[in-house]
Order: structure tokens, then C-alpha cells, then sequence
């Protein structure tokens, strides 16, 4: 392999002037945690929403979930992202459209809400999952108790179904750490992005590929852990997970 | 309403053959090989899992979290740059050799797809009582006979419908080879929309047909759940 290894371009100044490259790829690693969190908050406050119409015995509010469910899954990440950045500003008004192209920091913004939204699908589904795997009992005798459909949600059904899907969830927002990688494509420079420019920069291809590798397993390996803490935690006592 | 007024059909009309001549042909070419080729790859990948060789498992186990915990589009740049120097090294070459854009895609997916694919026929595999291959190994049949006639049918046939919507899922994400400048439908879309500086009507008629595409195939799949739990 003719290959030129240089480990060493790590230490070396990036020609952005911002420092090493080590630098670059690390403020690309903070970029990704921002977009990343800002998103799964999104996706699991909508996913909720969605996740609790879908289950009441409303046909409206199933109807609205099932569409927003449908809505999100079926086209590619890559393609609602470009709806929401280069479709959406000509779409409104002018003066709305216009505010909203001249945003400042545009990519980051879209990207934190697209990469929500398409997430909030995956998380609707699998809280909906977790409702209906719920005994029936524990609805009927809330009912019984005269708790109203809020209540029972509030203090019944939702504690322990977001209990029950703690694990799916943490690899949803595994998901959404690497979803947050496609909006390279509207010209967010996150991990993935820095790597990229680094090669561009330095011609090491596969040092810049091999840190940021190194560096998104980092980052999963530090969920993992965390959620495997929490899932403890958490656990009902009497589940399998419990103690 | 600024752009709807002017929303020019015609653009999406002149662009049709292009779209979905070269654009989709191309999508649904890589779609269709990758599938097969990962469902290929993953069976071997979950065989050597679950295989009693220790060391095999714990190689496979090692690349299936290893690509699993990546993001897509940062595997498809490291193939983009690597395959090269690969076909380097198999062939002898003196320089890093040129692989073509639908190639190297290609070897992407497979290798990315194998580790989703070999999760889903690794349980698969596990659902088969275990009394299916004791009795295939009483019969005197081999560990490779009682695989190929007995125990992966049983597997590919229970997870039919995962694996399908694995391929619907995969079916979406070959649309970033984007970041590669391929024309495959979506970079297709793109080069239109830019050329006649068209987005709106190229990037909505790109979504809908996503939209429409995956919606009928998700739907068929959930018709041949439901044929599938009646059978069983």
C-alpha cells in the first residue's frame, strides 16, 4: 500500500487557524453532541404526543398519529432535510421565507428539527408499543379509581410504559447521534463533516477517517453506559430487568 | 404563496426519463443487489455467531457492533477512499486502482447492510426449536445439509417480513451515496433542480415518489405478515 501514514498531523495546525487538527475534529465531535441532544429532545416531546394519540381510542387522534407516523417514515432523512432547507423558505411568505434563509447558523437549525422529526416517528411507535404492552388491568382500574384519560396517563400508563422501552430508546437515540452524520448534506460541519475537510485539508484520508471513527464509537460507548445506569435505576421492581 | 403560483410542472415533466431511466434504475439496481448481497454476507456473518468456534463468533460479533455503532454516511466515504487501495492490494497493482462510482457503492452497502442483515436471520435462526436440527442431524444429515434443507428455509421464512422492511429501509438510504455526487434518483433530482434552478418542484416530486414507493411496499409487507400468521 503506497500510503503516506502520518499520525502526527494531529498535532499539527489546521489551516482554518483554530488550533490542531485534533481541534477541528473535536469542535466537529461538539457539533454532533449539540445537534444530536437538541434533536432526541424534539423527537421524544412530539414522539410522546404522537406515541399517546395513536393509542387513545379517539379515530381522529390515531388517524393524526398514523399520517404523522407514515408522513416521517416513508421518506429518506436526506430527502426531508432538503424539504425542510431548500423547499420550506420558498413555500411561505416572502418575508418568512426570507427570514428564515438569512437565519444565522440555517444548517444547524434544520438539522436539529428534521433529524427530530423523522426520529419522533420511531419513537411514537415504540412508546406505542410500550402503552399497549401494558396489561389491560392497569388502564380499567384507573378508570375504576376515577382518575380522568389525562391522569391516568400522567400517573399510570406513561411512567411505566417509558420504563419498558428504555432500552429501544436508547438505541433510538443511538439512531439519532448517527442520523445527525446526513446533514453534511446542507452544509452542516459536524464530526463527520470535519473529517471530511480535514482529508480535504491534509490529504490523510484515513487518519481523519479513523479519528472520527474512533471518536462516534467513543461517543456511543459513553451512551451505552449512561443508559445502562439509568435503566437501573429506573427498573420496576417485578420486571425482569427489576429487582 | 410566492412559488406555488408558478409551479412549473413541465420541468418535472422533461426531466422524467432522465429520473427514472438513469436516476431510479440506478437506486433500484443497488437496492436490489446490496439486499441480496447482504442477506448473502449476513447469513454467513450470523452463522459464524452462533457457530461453536468461539474466536468465529467473536469476530463477527465485533464487526457487526463495530459497523452498527457508525453512521452511514461516514461508512460510505471510508469504502469511497479504501476500495481503491484494496483492488490495490488484491490485484498487485502498482497504484491504487479506480473502482466506478455504482462499484463502490455497491461494496458499501453490502458490507454495511451484512450487519443488520445477519442480526435479523441471527434471530431468526434462534427461533427454530432446537428440536429442528437435532432431528436433521439424526437423520444423518451434515451441519452444512442441515443448514441449507432445514434450518435457514424455516429462518428466511419467519423473517421474511423483517428482512423486506429492512430492504425498504435500505431502499431510502442508498439516497446518500448523495455525498458522493452518484446520480442515483435523489442525485438525479438534484442535478435538474440545480441546473434549471428548479428546487422546490424537483425536491417535492422526489419526496412524493419516495413517499409513494415505500408506503406500497410497506403495505404489501404487512399484507404478507398477515398471510404468513395465517399459514403458520
Amino acid at each position: 500500500m503506497n500510503y503516506n501514514w502520518n499520525w502526527h498531523i494531529f498535532l499539527e495546525p489546521n489551516p482554518m487557524g483554530t488550533g490542531t487538527y485534533l481541534d477541528l475534529l473535536l469542535s466537529g465531535l461538539v457539533v454532533t453532541v449539540k445537534v444530536s441532544v437538541l434533536a432526541w429532545i424534539i423527537a421524544l416531546v412530539t414522539g410522546s404526543v404522537i406515541g399517546v394519540l395513536r393509542t387513545l381510542p379517539s379515530r381522529t387522534a390515531s388517524w393524526i398519529g398514523f399520517c404523522w407516523v407514515e408522513f416521517f417514515r416513508n421518506m429518506p432523512l436526506l430527502v426531508q432535510l432538503f424539504l425542510w432547507f431548500f423547499v420550506l423558505p420558498e413555500l411561505l411568505p416572502r418575508t418568512a421565507g426570507l427570514w428564515l434563509k438569512q437565519l444565522p447558523n440555517a444548517p444547524f437549525w434544520t438539522a436539529a428539527i428534521g433529524v427530530g422529526l423523522f426520529m419522533s416517528a420511531r419513537v411514537a411507535v415504540q412508546l406505542q408499543a410500550g402503552i399497549t404492552s401494558l396489561p389491560r388491568g392497569q388502564k380499567q382500574a384507573s378508570t375504576a379509581l376515577g382518575l380522568t384519560t389525562v391522569q391516568t396517563y400522567r400517573y399510570v400508563l406513561l411512567p411505566m410504559a417509558f420504563r419498558i422501552i428504555l432500552p429501544p430508546l436508547t438505541s433510538e437515540f443511538l439512531n439519532t447521534i448517527k442520523n445527525s452524520a446526513v446533514a453534511i448534506t446542507i452544509g452542516l460541519i459536524e464530526l463527520t463533516g470535519q473529517a471530511r475537510s480535514m482529508q480535504e485539508f491534509s490529504f490523510q484520508v484515513f487518519e481523519a477517517f479513523t479519528a472520527a471513527t474512533v471518536l462516534y464509537l467513543l461517543l456511543n460507548f459513553v451512551v451505552v453506559t449512561a443508559m445502562r445506569f439509568l435503566e437501573r435505576y429506573v427498573a420496576i421492581p417485578g420486571y425482569i430487568t427489576g429487582k | 404563496m410566492t412559488m406555488l403560483g408558478n409551479f412549473d410542472f413541465d420541468v418535472i415533466r422533461r426531466a422524467l426519463p432522465y429520473l427514472f431511466f438513469e436516476g431510479m434504475r440506478f437506486t433500484l439496481t443497488l437496492t436490489a443487489l446490496a439486499a441480496f448481497g447482504g442477506l448473502v454476507f449476513g447469513t454467513l456473518i450470523a452463522l459464524m455467531r452462533l457457530s461453536s468456534y468461539k474466536w468465529l463468533g467473536r469476530i463477527a460479533g465485533f464487526y457487526v457492533d463495530f459497523i452498527r455503532s457508525l453512521p452511514l454516511v461516514l461508512v460510505i466515504f471510508w469504502f469511497y477512499f479504501l476500495v481503491p487501495y484494496i483492488g490495490q492490494w488484491l490485484t498487485g497493482a502498482s497504484r491504487p486502482i479506480t473502482v466506478g462510482a455504482f462499484a463502490s457503492s455497491l461494496i458499501t452497502f453490502i458490507a454495511f447492510e451484512a450487519a443488520y442483515f445477519s442480526e435479523i436471520m441471527r434471530a431468526g435462526i434462534q427461533s427454530i426449536s432446537k428440536g429442528q436440527p437435532a432431528a436433521a442431524s439424526a437423520l444423518g444429515l451434515t451441519y452444512a445439509q442441515s443448514m441449507r434443507y432445514v434450518v435457514l428455509p424455516q429462518a428466511f421464512r419467519n423473517m421474511l417480513p423483517v428482512l423486506l422492511t429492512q430492504t425498504i429501509v435500505l431502499f431510502q438510504d442508498t439516497s446518500l451515496v448523495y455525498v458522493l455526487s452518484i446520480p442515483d434518483f435523489l442525485g438525479a433530482a438534484s442535478k435538474v433542480a440545480q441546473r434549471d434552478g428548479r428546487l422546490v418542484e424537483m425536491y417535492l416530486f422526489a419526496a412524493l415518489v419516495y413517499f409513494v414507493i415505500s408506503c406500497v411496499a410497506s403495505f404489501g409487507v404487512r399484507r404478507l405478515q398477515s398471510r404468513i400468521a395465517i399459514v403458520r
